[in-house]
């Protein structure tokens, strides 16, 4: 692997490392598998683009993108707990209907944001960096800074019950706290994150597109999942810096799958879809391989 | 003496090496797709009839917009002497990172709106040209009359999410309504919709429309039955939908853009002409195909004329 490709994955990690946290919060904490990221990843970027294009700047145009990000989960968040729907159906339920609303949004498929001033090109200029080198650079610190608040967050009383919901949800509900309202929140908050995820990517990637949404749910688990693996997760703070460095290690897997040749038996760029499960199915048995390996040599 | 020969012949091939500059070209494409990939082989081919000796970097996107991204971080390690990007996000990916070398797009419907030029003749470009697929649409609207000549409304199916879609559909507006000609739309979002939105054009329109729509064009089969049933002609904007059951087309011939692409990408390498002063180009010689078999079971006759002047003919 090329330095270039180097600190192109860590970009990639970075830029879509606040969709991995929000993906993380919706799975893991809530226990909510949460479909909806498909359509507001795109939503943050469709906002982001339209709000530059008319005059805002870049990083306004990202404080937009989160909240209508935000509204993404509460939909979702309110068709699950008031209307009674499955959590799997509301959230493809708001995804689809995001593809529509992302087309009004721009009012075409694909806006391009080549030429405009995005995030990046301020903190360069303010900096000096060179460009490989200031993208992920920023992407890491806004990473940072969003986890920083999370795990303040989470050792809250409302963060405690945040928490507590995904967990034992009858439990919580005896403690006087309403689940509903943390359901819709927490669903609320994780498109929130993703939906600025987005805005970054498309800043990023030069345009914003109805389609750039796809397959965002399985890099996010694939991501929080490798991160689970590698970093642990015995504490909240843990588990989420290992939610976003899984991003990174994620994006590192598919730099290393596309610069990959072995002899006369070559990887083509057909085979990463493969490579991507494989690395997927690697993380998911490689704990339980380890506790039974372990078990096994505890029993000698 | 054989020796002496052997040593000569070495010495004349290693010379010959040693002369013939070779070349990096880094490409960036965005999903296999067969017309995509007849650009790529296109481009491969005129650069070897040239007698360029060229190394290629592939990469292939699958689609997702991320690993586009991604891709573009490689090709900058891979410091390649010219970047080729085919289709629309792999260009703008590129055109957004990669300022220190030659980008060359194919492929690209509208490059104006997709950004990459500010207008088709480049004057002020940066460090980007290539061609553009954008169909002719003049020429479509007179095959739609010529094949259907008492058409008042012609019908199409496209993807609203594709980029490539829209600015054909304006095109396909303003040509009918030059003719006075009306255009009724049905959208979908998906290859599984393409059977609904055929059937619901039957009775609101006189024939349908295809253009090169991704998505459209992967279940054109779908669209082909509903018309045969219907007795409602079929005439598409991709010649390799006319041999899937489509009456007829004028169009793109994907390979040889790809050809008129090397030639685009020979000048820059060889001839050292600068990519952001070159104009957008885009192919002038169109081919025409149809289906016999087709235009009878959709109750069309085709003229005479058409199937003389076809390239080819589907019995």
């Amino acid at each position: 692997m090329t330095l270039y490709a180097f600190f192109g994955a860590l970009e990639q990690g970075f830029a879509y490392g606040l969709m991995v946290i929000g993906v993380y919060l919706t799975f893991r904490i809530l226990d909510f598998p949460d479909l909806t990221v498909d359509g507001s990843l795109p939503l943050g970027a469709s906002v982001s683009a339209v709000a530059i294009t008319s005059g805002y700047s870049p990083l306004i145009s990202i404080f937009m993108a989160t909240g209508a990000g935000f509204l993404a989960g509460v939909t979702t968040g309110i068709l699950n707990t008031k209307f009674k729907i499955l959590h799997l159906l509301a959230s493809i339920l708001t995804m689809i209907a995001l593809y529509s609303i992302n087309l009004r949004i721009m009012g075409r498929p694909n806006m391009s944001l080549l030429g405009q001033e995005t995030v990046v090109d301020r903190f360069r200029e303010m900096t000096g960096l060179l460009p490989q080198h200031s993208t992920p650079v920023l992407f890491a610190i806004v990473c940072l800074v969003i986890v920083a608040v999370l795990i303040w967050f989470m050792h809250t009383e409302q963060g405690l019950a945040f928490l507590a919901t995904g967990d034992n949800m009858q439990m919580i509900t005896s403690q006087g706290v309403n689940t509903d309202t943390v359901i819709i929140f927490g669903v609320g908050l994780s498109n929130a994150l993703v939906a600025a995820s987005g805005a970054l990517v498309a800043q990023n990637q030069g345009a914003a597109d109805v389609n750039m949404g796809v397959g965002t749910i399985i890099a996010g688990l694939a991501s929080v999942i490798i991160g689970e693996t590698v970093f642990g997760d015995k504490t909240i703070s843990r588990a989420l810096i290992a939610a976003l460095l899984g991003s990174v290690l994620y994006r590192i897997a598919i730099a290393l799958a596309l610069g990959m040749k072995l002899g006369s038996f070559s990887i083509t760029p057909s085979d990463l879809n493969l490579i991507t499960a494989l690395l997927v199915v690697v993380a998911l048995v490689m704990p339980k391989m380890k506790r039974k390996f372990l078990a096994a040599r505890g029993a000698k | 003496m054989k020796k002496i020969l052997v040593t000569v012949a070495a010495i004349l091939l290693l010379a010959t090496t040693a002369f013939a500059k070779s070349y990096t070209i880094s490409v960036t494409q965005i999903v296999e797709h067969p017309a995509l990939d007849a650009m790529r082989n296109g481009v491969a081919d005129r650069l070897k009839e040239k007698g360029l000796d060229v190394t290629y970097n592939v990469h292939i996107a699958q689609g997702n917009m991320a690993t586009n991204t991604q891709i573009i971080s490689q090709i900058m390690g891979e410091q390649p002497d010219l970047v080729l990007a085919i289709a629309t996000p792999g260009a703008q990916a590129a055109a957004q990172k990669i300022k220190d070398r030659p980008i060359v797009f194919t492929g690209v419907t509208d490059p104006v709106s997709a950004g990459l030029v500010k207008d088709l003749s480049n004057t002020n470009g940066t460090n980007i040209t290539g061609m553009s697929d954008f169909s002719p649409m003049d020429k479509h609207v007179a095959l739609i009359k010529e094949i259907v000549p008492n058409v008042k409304t012609i019908g199409i199916i496209y993807n609203s999410g594709e980029p490539n879609s829209v600015p054909n559909l304006k095109a396909l507006k303003e040509e009918a309504a030059k003719v006075g000609i009306s255009v009724e739309e049905a959208t979908i979002a998906n290859s599984s919709g393409v059977y609904q939105a055929a059937k619901s054009l039957v009775g609101r329109c006189d024939v349908i429309y295809v253009g090169t729509d991704n998505t459209v064009v992967s279940a054109i089969e779908s669209a082909v039955k509903v018309c045969t049933d219907n007795k409602l002609p079929l005439i598409v904007g991709d010649v390799d939908s006319v041999a899937r059951g489509a009456i007829a087309a004028v169009a793109v011939d994907y390979y040889k853009m790809g050809l008129q692409t090397g030639d685009m990408i020979a000048r820059i390498l060889v001839d050292g002409s600068d990519a952001g002063s070159m104009p957008v180009e885009f192919l002038n010689d169109l081919n025409l195909h149809v289906n016999k078999k087709a235009a009878t079971a959709m109750g069309v006759t085709l003229p005479a004329a058409t199937i003389e002047r076809a390239a080819k003919v589907i019995e």
